[in-house]
């Protein structure tokens, strides 16, 4: 479990997402960032619009495109606030 | 007497179809408030995260935002009054209205002015009809807000208190505009399906409230951006949050007082069927008695006549 983060992705109006994940990226009006498990607490504004991938532990990846989101992150995982997080159509390449 | 067998048929038949109606708004309701009291659920995790996320901003950065600070001197107060788009809701409307008078009466006793804002039709009537100055209005979603109408109404009641920040006495300040310099909120509190209170509460400045911290470690936040900036970035959502979950709870408060009184309706309905059916029966057993009476009668006034002759 140690090397697992617990992810949530909540949007204003349902509950988006959660589960657990190997890794979050994320890009906040600073730049890019991805957080691993053991990431120092974070509190951070994404960039408008974004998107959000979270990266499971078979390999698989989830990505959201994310409006009027911010980014926390605390010891007991992370949270991926929005106005609006829908699942992105799979990139073409 | 078959004039009056008549009218009851006719009012017999009136009762009917207003109970067919308002047996079907109550089942409406009922459908909705499941539906909205789902909505509240749904939103509930947003509105603990964006509040935990404040709480550690705020007892990290120092706290500097117009949206934080109480202004010295309030002239003008805005009031967001939510009501429904439609009636037929007992005293939901009347009960708003009533709760957003009396915060109305107290503020002018302050001395302050007030500006007025309004979701659902009900109180834009209310208050039209009285023509009372009306600040903005937001119709057409009250059994079903979305969060782009909360942000819609967010962004305007944001937008006056910003303004209202440099107004002086008799001088709207620099920008020209006349804010307001506190905002209140009055919506219904949806408590139980039987119980649904009208709520005058206070939405800005808000107040921080410094929880007492557990002992042990506090974690360290790093902030990206600068904690200032992502607490004026988040502080406007986090109002628009507070709308949102006033609009649903109020929603699910509406139908839940929809369905009450129609259910009443449709209960009283059914009494006065009875009522009706018992005397239009009587009225018409009546009638056929005094038919027969007066053939009984005829009869043996003939044949008395028939055995004189």
């Amino acid at each position: 479990m140690a090397n697992q983060l617990h992810v949530q992705v909540v949007a204003v109006e349902e509950k988006v997402w959660s589960g657990d994940a190997e890794m979050v990226v994320a890009r906040t009006t600073e730049g890019e960032l991805g957080v691993l498990p053991g990431h120092s607490p974070l509190l951070g504004l994404l960039k408008e619009p974004s998107q959000v991938r979270v990266k499971l532990a078979g390999g698989e990846q989830l990505t959201y495109d994310v409006a009027g989101g911010f980014l926390s992150v605390d010891a007991n995982g992370v949270t991926v606030l929005a106005e609006s997080a829908t699942p992105a159509t799979p990139d073409a390449h | 007497m078959a004039g009056q067998v008549q009218a009851l048929r006719r009012r017999i038949r009136t009762v009917k179809s207003t109970k067919k109606i308002a047996k079907a708004q109550e089942l409406v309701a009922t459908s909705r408030i499941a539906k909205a009291q789902e909505r509240v659920q749904a939103s509930k995790p947003y509105a603990e995260a964006i509040t935990e996320v404040l709480t550690a901003l705020a007892s990290n950065a120092s706290v500097d935002n117009p949206l934080l600070q109480p202004r010295e001197r309030v002239r003008r107060a805005g009031v967001l009054l939510i009501t429904s788009d439609r009636g037929l809701a007992g005293a939901y409307n009347a009960n708003a209205i009533r709760m957003c008078e009396q915060l109305l009466a107290r503020l002018r006793e302050d001395g302050k002015e007030v500006a007025l804002y309004i979701v659902g039709r009900k109180g834009v009537g209310y208050y039209r009809f009285r023509n009372r100055p009306i600040e903005t209005s937001w119709t057409g979603f009250s059994e079903r807000p979305s969060f782009s109408d909360a942000r819609a109404i967010g962004d305007a009641l944001l937008e006056a208190f910003i303004a209202g920040a440099d107004d002086e006495d008799g001088n709207y300040g620099p920008d020209g505009i006349q804010g307001v310099d506190e905002l209140h909120i009055v919506s219904t509190q949806f408590k139980s399906l039987m119980t649904q209170a009208a709520e005058a509460r206070f939405l800005a400045p808000m107040q921080v409230e410094e929880r007492e911290r557990e002992p042990g470690l506090r974690p360290a936040y790093e902030f990206e951006p600068e904690a200032e900036e992502l607490l004026n970035a988040l502080l406007p959502k986090y109002l628009n949050t507070r709308i949102y979950a006033a609009l649903l709870d109020s929603a699910a408060s509406e139908s839940a007082s929809r369905r009450r009184a129609m259910k009443s309706a449709s209960d009283n309905a059914d009494d006065l069927l009875k009522r009706y059916t018992r005397e239009m029966n009587s009225a018409r057993q009546a009638a056929i008695t005094q038919e027969i009476s007066e053939i009984v009668g005829g009869a043996n006034a003939l044949a008395a006549a028939g055995s004189d002759g």
